[in-house]
């Protein structure tokens, strides 16, 4: 840069032809800036999912084998996916909770599709930090409140998967979902 | 002693090179090298336009579905198309709907493991899904098609040279031997099983003509299906198959070059400029 | 440095300051391609060809580890990965044509660069660790290139990888083993392409060490140029920075162009068809042909037909290939001549000349199919090759003689632009 200066200082001298030809200078060097930001761009979007990653991006999950009580843990964009369908006591628990009691107040109808209040879809991604919470599986462990528990800190959700204890902040999410038939959910 | 060292050995190289072209000369001379059949018989592939020709060529939509077309009711019998999905022809001016129902109705299906058994079975196609091999393997291949395993075309024009010129010489190219060759040639009687076709490398193809009779697909476009015409366009569909960013690549390569030209221009003034006191002393 | 006049770098702002005395890398960066480093003042065109190498190795390592990203090495994979990447990665086409269109530009620019040096002398003392170093590049960035052309595993690499590694199979005794140990199998497979794809990624940064050592050794006595003079004083020279990094800016610009071009345009102008077949051990592809940057040497290989007594023609030829560029390495030695620029020496320039078309024949011969009358036009090439660098050079400069030289660099200046040399003192020290 030093020597830039130094030029600088020698053009001055020379009065008006002399701006013009800064003007160049800078005009090329800014040129050259924009070129390569603008090659930056491809480098940067190559990282992003490619078009095969998003074409598998829905998962269609057949329901007819669940029986109430019973989940079963799939995969959704390379993530857990729980399918759980819920007893009647279960939809009574969930139900019977202040949702302005809780951490992240939502019911078990705004988590649910009308009129299939039983299918709980959720993700099987705890929002504390991403471990996968136990329950989904037979016999394993569902924590205090019945619904999911996670291992990893102690995350504890109720039977419509609203945390309830634990360091999780959140509820398990509820994916974009809809009901292809009786038996059948289309998720993504 | 380097310099002594290297010349023994320039010697001893560029000797035996000479003695070598002696020994090579002196075989030409006595024995010339037998003229192959490949190589008397052998044509470069026929001259044909498409819309995607030069430097700013697009493809043409209405032709690749047709081509399409013609892949699907003729080629896909045989052939692989590996390495495109069905999503893919959303490029081709399909919408989703179109494409899923394309996919659904395919006539090879997907291969799945059914959830419960564990066992190989299939399903419907997805879009998602890449076109289903028409075999299950190359064993499979062979033995269907006299030993011969029809090779996945999703690269063939990239795969040959002058591909698209190819693909359709190859189609339009279906003829008897000539005499003349079984007069030069008499031990090269196309085998039985084979079809003789001048653009094919070893000229005897074991891929029977595929497209023979003039409306042999229908069209939906109203295009009249001439042999030359499903050649054509089975040839731009394999062209996109092979090359499917053809249009993306030669818009960004106009506006790269545009760009470039405008910034060497400046860099070679701003070259100038800054050695224009030099060039003034000298 | 031993240029007295060289300017000194003298960070104005504090911070600058600080990081000086600390970790003096501005300052190492302003006098290796900075105002820091003065270069005779009359170089020409030829010259861009050293950054511009440097610009093309940037892009292939940028390009590269892009690839490195998509690409699967196992070859159940490897060439879906490639297809993938072209097709449904973002941008990936322009990754893939750009690193395989790349290495194509970093020879030009290198063989350009390589031949500057031939002509200009710029191999001749006290330059010889500059071009020693030049050499272990160009060595590194043939391997490179040919363990980068086995990645996409179509049957161009298949089969490169077999005819090349079967090259030490020639040797005998050990050639076997070799050929077997190299490839980690008794064929190209999954184990020779996972180390070809390791040692992929590791030499180009190999190649970035080498450079800097390359760069290093010519700062030592500074750039030659044109006239082979060496620099008399400040008249002779011009700070690199902004006189040189203003003119390669406009060489590199010209360099992005002709590779837009090529890219973009006729991204496969350059490559084999066959290798968009997957690679197939059961069939040879009709000729097998390495990338155009090796087809010199190819030609050469294939030259030797006739064996010499005891050592198979296939060794010789081997033997031959490999000598063809060690030889280069002794080329310091080998080219007497006190005059460095072949602009200076009349019978050499004839004789280079020859050589030039010499190698383009070979480089001809060596992508032509292995029939007549190739194989013998490629053994009077190979012969020509080989008594150039070893029984004419050594030659020449023996009984040459040269044509007299200027008596510096500003004088050769000035009598190019036909002013007096009265005007000499007109020059601005720099």
């Amino acid at each position: 840069m030093a020597s830039v200066e130094h030029t600088d200082g020698e053009v001055l001298a020379g009065g008006d032809g002399v701006r013009r030809r800064d003007f160049i200078n800078i005009a090329a060097v800014s040129f050259a800036g924009v070129g390569a930001v603008a090659v930056v761009l491809p480098l940067i979007d190559q990282m992003n999912p490619s078009a095969d990653v998003l074409a598998l991006a829905s998962t269609e999950v057949d329901l007819s084998d669940i029986q109430p009580g019973q989940a079963i843990k799939t995969t959704f964009r390379s993530q857990p996916l729980f399918v759980r369908q819920l007893t009647e006591k279960e939809i009574a628990e969930a139900d019977k909770v202040d949702p302005s009691t809780l951490r992240d107040p939502q019911t078990l109808e705004e988590r649910t599709v009308d009129g299939k209040k039983q299918w709980l879809i959720t993700m099987g991604v705890c929002t504390h930090l991403g471990c996968v919470p136990l329950g989904a599986g037979e016999g394993e462990n569902r924590g205090e409140y019945g619904g999911y528990f996670c291992p990893c800190h102690g995350s504890s959700y109720d039977t419509a998967a609203r945390i309830r204890k634990g360091p999780a902040p959140k509820n398990l999410e509820v994916p974009k979902f809809s009901f292809t038939s009786d038996t059948a959910i289309l998720v993504g | 002693m380097v310099r002594i060292g290297a010349f023994l050995v320039g010697l001893f190289f560029a000797g035996w090179l000479l003695i070598s072209f002696l020994v090579g000369a002196v075989a030409y001379v006595t024995d010339p090298p037998a003229k192959t059949v490949e190589h008397e018989f052998h044509q470069a592939p026929k001259h044909v336009s498409f819309s995607f020709d030069g430097p700013f060529g697009k493809y043409d939509r209405a032709q690749l579905q047709r081509g399409f077309q013609v892949f699907k009711e003729v080629c896909s019998a045989c052939h692989s198309l590996h390495y495109v999905a069905f999503r893919d022809l959303k490029a081709l001016g399909y919408n989703e709907a179109e494409i899923k129902a394309i996919a659904k109705q395919w006539a090879i299906k997907a291969p799945d493991v059914d959830p419960k058994t564990g066992e190989m079975s299939t399903r419907d196609p997805v879009p998602a899904d890449y076109f289903p091999k028409p075999f299950a393997n190359n064993v499979a291949a062979a033995a269907a098609n006299n030993n011969a395993i029809p090779p996945d075309l999703s690269l063939m024009t990239k795969a040959r040279h002058h591909g698209n010129a190819y693909i359709y010489s190859l189609l339009t190219g279906y003829q008897s031997q000539p005499a003349e060759l079984l007069k030069a040639f008499p031990d090269s009687k196309t085998p039985e099983g084979l079809h003789y076709n001048p653009y094919f490398a070893n000229l005897n193809l074991a891929m029977a003509p595929p497209l023979t009779a003039d409306d042999q697909v229908t069209y939906g476009d109203g295009t009249k299906a001439t042999v030359d015409q499903m050649s054509q366009d089975v040839a731009a569909f394999l062209t996109w198959t092979a090359e499917p960013k053809l249009e993306n690549r030669r818009r960004a390569g106009l506006a790269t070059i545009i760009f470039l030209l405008i910034a060497t221009g400046l860099a070679y003034m701003s070259y100038q400029n800054i050695w224009a006191d030099k060039k003034k002393a000298a | 440095m031993s240029f007295p006049w060289a300017e000194q770098y003298t960070p104005k702002h504090p911070v600058m300051q600080w990081v000086d005395e600390k970790l003096p890398l501005p300052r190492l960066v302003y006098n290796a391609v900075g105002a820091g480093y003065p270069v005779p003042r009359n170089l020409n065109y030829f010259w861009n060809f050293g950054v511009l190498a440097g610009l093309a190795l940037v892009i292939q390592l940028v390009t590269g580890v892009i690839m490195a990203m998509h690409y699967g090495a196992n070859t159940l994979v490897a060439f879906s990965s490639v297809e993938q990447t072209m097709r449904d990665v973002n941008a990936g086409w322009l990754m893939r044509y750009a690193h395989a269109n790349g290495a194509s530009f970093f020879f030009i620019v290198v063989y350009l660069h390589i031949f500057r040096g031939l002509y200009f002398g710029s191999y001749k003392a006290p330059r010889e660790m500059v071009w020693l170093l030049g050499l272990v590049i160009f060595l590194l960035m043939m391997a490179t290139a040919f363990m980068g052309y086995v990645l996409p595993w179509g049957q161009m690499s298949y089969w490169g990888a077999k005819v090349i590694t079967g090259l030490f199979g020639a040797i005998p005794v050990v050639g076997e083993p070799i050929q077997t140990w190299l490839l980690g199998g008794f064929a190209p497979g999954n184990a020779s392409l996972n180390r070809f794809f390791s040692l992929h990624f590791l030499l180009p940064f190999v190649i970035a060490a080498v450079v800097i050592l390359h760069i290093w050794a010519l700062h030592i006595p500074g750039s030659s140029n044109p006239t082979g003079v060496e620099v008399k004083g400040p008249q002779d020279t011009v700070p690199f920075h902004p006189y040189y990094t203003a003119k390669d800016g406009f060489g590199a610009g010209v360099f992005l162009i002709l590779f837009a071009i090529l890219l973009f345009f006729l991204p496969n102008y350059l490559g084999h068809p066959d290798n968009y077949i997957e690679a197939n051990p059961l069939s040879t592809p009709a000729h097998i042909v390495p990338e155009w940057y090796f087809w010199p040497f190819y030609a050469i290989l294939r030259a030797f037909t006739v064996d010499f007594f005891f050592i198979p023609a296939k060794l010789l030829g081997v033997l031959a290939m490999f000598a063809s560029i060690l030889l280069l390495f002794f080329l310091p030695w080998l080219d007497t001549s006190s005059v460095r620029s072949g602009s200076y020496r009349p019978t050499f320039k004839k004789f280079f000349w020859i050589l030039v078309i010499d190698v383009l024949i070979l480089g001809y011969c060596g992508g032509a199919p292995a029939e007549e009358p190739y194989v013998m036009i490629s053994q009077i090439a190979s012969a020509y090759y080989f008594a150039h660098f070893l029984i004419v050079l050594p030659l020449i400069s023996r009984f040459e003689k040269p044509l007299p030289l200027p008596n510096s660099i500003t004088e050769a200046v000035l009598a190019k632009h036909g002013h007096s040399d009265g005007e000499t003192a007109a020059v601005p020290a720099e």
